[in-house]
């Protein structure tokens, strides 16, 4: 028990914050109920998605800034396509955009095994290549997302107390995260985050491995886009405020920059976090802008903290 | 090293330790292209103008190269110099113009020390350090906003003449960027603090085995970045004329274009501020050439991505044979 | 304890070479192995021992040469290739994973558990579990997992690269004798090892390498360390200029720099010597017997965890290397790269220590400059015909660009690691001279050389360091090869004080 304790003891730490939290949240706001649950689920899903992205490469030792503008080519891939499509076209979309995400990710990959450019450089390179390419496919906002979609991630789960969005999150992480994480492959996307040389001895094909590291990322970002457009109803082609909160949102989770350390939980419970307290920001009726404010205080000392916690690390 | 270099290569070397040859080489091709496509467009007028624009650009790209140097880059270098200038314009009515223009590049030189904070004691990278602290003061700024919304907001006439005015068919603002790279061009050289700023971007290890303090440096460029993101959002107020809250923030990526375009290494060490303002030049010059194509903001930004990649890629190539 | 002609040789390599750019790594490296056998490998550093490994490994291609397993010619272009080949390595580092538990990294390396369990327990280390993380575990611990994970994999030949370095003496024991035990039935094992005793005690044949090439094939009797020792050193060794020993020590006053206890982690364990004015005080230590440490401490590098050091009667810490300057304690590293602004000329190399301080912050006095940076160069013969990059002098000018800057700036007390490492016999001579040079001037230089051959040219006295302590204390006069070599490694026997 008391080794489960110290193995997971950031995770516990956050879920007892999150917890917590939640009870203030019900202080400040008594009537808050399945609906707020609802509602915060419904809009932390897009960032619980780029976090997921970005913990993937974080934990590959790796980092990928174009996570946001991916999403956004994702997202109004899917609006344009599914304008006025039916069930089957509809179907097709999803299956489209995931695999575009796919490819996207694997171009990022690619270039940074190929060039030997570092992947902060190259993803910055992209960051603007794929937000390019996102104005290209829309203008503007606009499209539309096949109704029933929307369906899947608005209202509860069987209990009034599950929201859809959050069962949704849940299925789509678990199916990649779950097979991976046991599999030489999760393990080998570990290593080379961990101990790069070492790796190399242990037989692991690093640059293979690093891509699909990335295109893992572009997986889950092109999820992000998807369920952006599928809660929105639109496509929206400047990308959104997600590389920052992802960022934060791993280091916060206990994935260390730099990688090998960390899985998927942390870092899903940390973006609640984050969006749990710019709702109660919020319900304290505080301006938004200061909200922004305090979030991004927030995300810059927990990336300062990382900073730190990275160096002592490495002195030991 | 004993092999004897191939041409190719060695004309890949010289262009790398003079990349201001073909760069000059370059613009010029593109203003013959420019002429090509649409004659006569190539006049004094028109040059005055590109030079006006050119020159807000080339400011901001100073950030950047001064930060590129160390192996930085300055993100929020857009969003202080946006504040600077909104701040400034907003505080004309209430406190006259010299102390305006003082209160207004304080938040830039404060978001300046958080960067060299950040990036010198707790070794995050420069990258999201800048972009975070990008995000606070615009955040700051939409706050500032609304106490200030009733005051409305004043672009000094001085301001104005600097920004848009010419004399003899030149652009005034000459007036401030000439002494300015000058200055650049001199210090990045001829002073202790130019030179330990390649010191840095060359060898961390090697400067600190010299007696170098590193985060001494860091805190004093980061803090030198937003002052300089500062005068040139006053500079481009007095060109736009209409402060608003994003109003510096589309030259962001140029900037960096510029300074990875001009030659200077993203992974610091190498370069210097000529060529960030051939690089600058170039891209206005572009720009003309893209919206004479009617080319979409889509394709520029992928381009601006290409060429960060290729150019990147290229220098790494160039260095990577001797190591 | 084997037949000679029978059975085959299970691995055979003749004729290896490889060269990095100019250098010349191997140029005939060559190796036998038969079944059953334990085979120790034996050079002084730079021999070519450490290249050699990774070739046969995997790690590394060779340029020419051969190499056969069981008759079949191989050239594996990654260590994944080596181990399918029945080659399993225990390199000298640790390489499992850091961050994954000891299960993962089975699963990864897929080695099969049960085998693995079984050579844990038999290699002395109890109570291990499955779900341990690889970094909260002690190095010795992760050296004997290494090993039994090779072993678990059933290798044909297994290599086995300064196994007991970290070990302590009961777990030694058990490693030499499963070691010795598998060899006996029937598997063949490369042996690299410092220490003479082990390789006495359990090894069949020694084969020894000199500058790049296999010289020797020694078959273990008692006394045979002799004739290891001579034949790593050569018998054609070049004279070097030689002078009274420590004529140069000034009389004056007690010693400069006094090092005392001084430890840094299990690498450094408890080093006491004193520097004087005006004397060159060599050490000489294998590789990685915490030289490095030494004199990384003393340069402000990293910080001591014991002992003290005391510069002219008050003590000092520092904790940065600009702290150690301002002590007139300066230090010029073994990696060129790690001194040197590669991208940079030759000037802003040299005139760097100029202006680190705030106060040299503004505009450069470019004459003064220029006139310091000039007599550096001249001094120490900078060839200054590539002057506009550092990276494009040969290795030799770039050493002496990373000594010049001190001289520039002044010297009192020189830190050189290894600062001959790889370059050419002439800049040799003008360091060593240079060196006695800044002694008879005042200045105190501590100077780590892998060459021992160099040690009565440029030093007076002489600390040797093996395993963290000082060992021997020999006067230039006295440090012939032989005499230094023996006590690198460690065979004087007792430890004395500096």
């Amino acid at each position: 028990m008391s080794r489960i304790v110290a193995r997971h003891g950031w995770t516990l730490g956050l879920l007892a914050i999150l917890v917590l939290l939640f009870a203030f949240t019900k202080v400040i706001q008594p009537n808050f109920g399945p609906t707020g649950l609802d509602s915060l689920s419904r809009a932390t899903l897009p960032f619980a998605f780029a976090t997921a992205a970005m913990a993937i490469v974080v934990i590959a030792g790796g980092i990928d800034l174009s996570v946001a503008s991916m999403m956004a080519v994702a997202g109004v891939t899917t609006a344009v396509m599914m304008d006025g499509a039916g069930t089957g076209m509809t179907l097709f979309t999803v299956v489209a955009v995931l695999v575009i995400g796919l490819g996207m990710g694997a171009i990022n990959g690619a270039l940074i095994v190929v060039t030997r450019v570092p992947d902060i450089v190259v993803t910055l390179a992209m960051l603007f290549v794929w937000e390019g390419v996102a104005l290209l496919i829309l203008k503007a906002p606009g499209g539309a997302a096949t109704p029933w979609l929307r369906e899947i991630i608005v209202g509860p789960f069987l209990v009034p107390w599950l929201p859809k969005s959050f069962v949704f999150l849940v299925v789509c992480l678990a199916v990649v995260w779950i097979p991976l994480r046991r599999s030489r492959l999760g393990l080998s996307i570990y290593a080379i985050g961990s101990d790069e040389l070492a790796a190399y001895r242990s037989g692991i094909a690093i640059g293979r491995t690093r891509i699909i590291a990335y295109a893992l990322c572009g997986l889950f970002a092109a999820m992000g886009g998807l369920t952006l457009t599928m809660s929105t109803g639109n496509g929206e082609p400047i990308p959104g405020p997600y590389l920052m909160a992802s960022v934060a949102a791993v280091v916060l989770g206990g994935v260390v920059l730099g990688g090998g350390k960390g899985a998927l939980l942390g870092p899903i419970i940390a973006v609640f976090i984050l969006r749990l307290v710019r709702m109660d920001l919020t319900l304290m009726s505080v301006d938004p802008n200061v909200t922004t404010i305090v979030e991004g205080t927030i995300m810059v000392v927990v990336v300062m903290i990382g900073g730190v916690l990275a160096m002592r690390g490495r002195r030991q | 090293m004993t092999d004897q270099p191939a041409p190719l290569k060695r004309v890949l070397r010289f262009m790398g330790d003079n990349p201001i040859i073909p760069l000059i080489i370059l613009l010029i091709m593109l203003i013959g292209v420019l002429e090509y496509m649409r004659p006569g467009i190539v006049n004094e007028r028109w040059m005055g103008n590109t030079i006006k624009f050119a020159i807000p650009l080339a400011m901001l790209a100073a950030c950047q190269t001064l930060t590129m140097l160390t192996g930085g880059i300055d993100l929020s270098a857009a969003v202080a110099a946006t504040i600077s200038a909104f701040v400034m314009a907003t505080q004309v009515p209430i406190m006259g113009v010299p102390l305006a223009i003082c209160i207004g590049l304080i938040p830039a030189i404060l978001i300046g020390l958080v960067n060299g904070f950040g990036v010198a004691f707790c070794r995050v990278h420069p990258l999201i350090m800048t972009l975070g602290t990008g995000l606070i003061g615009t955040g700051c700024l939409q706050v500032y906003q609304r106490f200030v919304i009733a005051t409305g907001s004043v672009v000094p006439d001085g301001l104005a003449w600097l920004g848009t005015g010419r004399t003899w068919g030149l652009p005034n603002s000459l007036l401030l960027f000439v002494p300015f790279a000058v200055v650049v061009i001199w210090a990045q050289r001829r002073t202790g603090f130019g030179r330990l700023l390649y010191a840095l971007g060359s060898n961390q290890t090697a400067s600190r085995i010299s007696g170098v303090r590193s985060w001494q440096v860091l805190l004093a460029l980061y803090a030198l970045s937003g002052l300089i993101a500062g005068v040139t959002g006053l500079l481009y107020v007095g060109l736009i004329k209409a402060p608003s809250l994003s109003l510096v923030n589309p030259l962001l990526l140029p900037s960096v274009a510029a300074a990875v375009i001009g030659g200077t290494s993203i992974f610091g060490g190498r370069g210097g501020y000529a060529g960030t303002i051939v690089g600058a030049l170039i891209l206005t010059v572009l720009g003309t050439l893209l919206t004479l194509m009617q080319m979409p903001e889509g394709a520029r930004r992928i381009l601006f991505g290409l060429i960060i990649l290729a150019v990147t890629t290229i220098y790494i190539r160039l260095t990577d044979q001797s190591r | 304890m084997t037949d000679n002609q029978n059975p085959p040789p299970l691995l055979e390599a003749s004729g290896v070479s490889k060269r990095f750019g100019a250098v010349v790594a191997l140029h005939d490296a060559a190796l036998r192995l038969r079944p059953g056998e334990i085979v120790a490998l034996m050079g002084a550093n730079g021999a070519g021992k450490s290249t050699f490994v990774k070739i046969l490994t995997g790690a590394l291609r060779r340029d020419n040469g051969h190499i056969r397993i069981r008759g079949a010619d191989t050239n594996f272009s990654s260590p994944a290739q080596a181990r399918k080949s029945g080659l399993i390595p225990v390199y000298q580092e640790p390489s499992l994973i850091p961050d994954l538990d000891v299960a993962d990294n089975l699963r990864l390396g897929q080695t099969p558990v049960e085998p693995f369990l079984h050579w844990v327990s038999e290699l002395g280390i109890a109570n291990l579990r499955l779900d341990d993380t690889i970094n909260r575990l002690p190095l010795a611990t992760l050296r004997i997992l290494d090993l039994a994970r090779a072993l678990a994999s059933e290798p044909e030949v297994l290599l086995l690269d300064e196994m007991t370095a970290a070990l302590p003496t009961d777990l030694v024991e058990r490693v030499l004798g499963t070691v010795r035990a598998q060899a006996d039935k029937g598997q063949a094992v490369i042996y690299i090892s410092h220490r003479f005793a082990e390789i006495a005690q359990i090894c069949d044949s020694a084969t020894v390498l000199r500058d790049g090439a296999t010289v020797g094939d020694l078959p273990i009797v008692p006394g045979v360390e002799e004739q290891v020792v001579e034949l790593m050193l050569g018998a054609a060794l070049e004279t070097n200029p030689t002078r009274k020993a420590g004529a140069a020590r000034a009389a004056s006053g007690g010693p400069h720099v006094q090092v005392r206890n001084l430890a840094v982690g299990t690498k450094l364990r408890d080093v006491s010597l004193d520097l004087h004015r005006g004397e060159v005080l060599g050490v000489v230590a294998l590789e990685g017997q915490g030289q490095d440490e030494l004199f990384e401490a003393l340069a402000g590098m990293i910080r001591p965890t014991g002992g003290k050091i005391v510069i002219d009667d008050a003590a000092v810490s520092f904790a940065h290397p600009a702290d150690a300057i301002a002590w007139g304690l300066t230090f010029v590293p073994g990696n060129r790269a790690d001194g040197l602004l590669m991208q940079r000329s030759v000037h802003e190399n040299i005139a760097l220590p100029l202006l680190a301080r705030p106060g040299k912050w503004g505009a450069i006095g470019m004459a003064s400059e220029a006139s310091r940076v000039n007599d550096a160069i001249a001094r120490l013969q900078i060839d200054t015909r590539a002057m506009g990059e550092v990276q494009r002098l040969s290795g030799g000018n770039q050493q002496k660009v990373t000594i010049g800057r001190w001289i520039a700036a002044g010297v009192d007390t020189l830190l050189l690691f290894d600062p001959t490492r790889g370059i050419d016999v002439r800049t040799k001579r003008q360091i060593y001279l240079l060196v006695r040079e800044l002694a008879a001037q005042g200045a105190s230089v501590l100077y780590y050389t892998s060459e021992l051959a160099e040690v009565p040219a440029a030093c007076d006295r002489v600390v040797v360091i093996f395993n963290g302590k000082v060992v021997d204390v020999i006067e230039a006069a006295e440090a012939d090869e032989q005499t230094l070599m023996r006590a690198a490694y460690g065979l004087t026997g007792e430890a004395l004080p500096a």
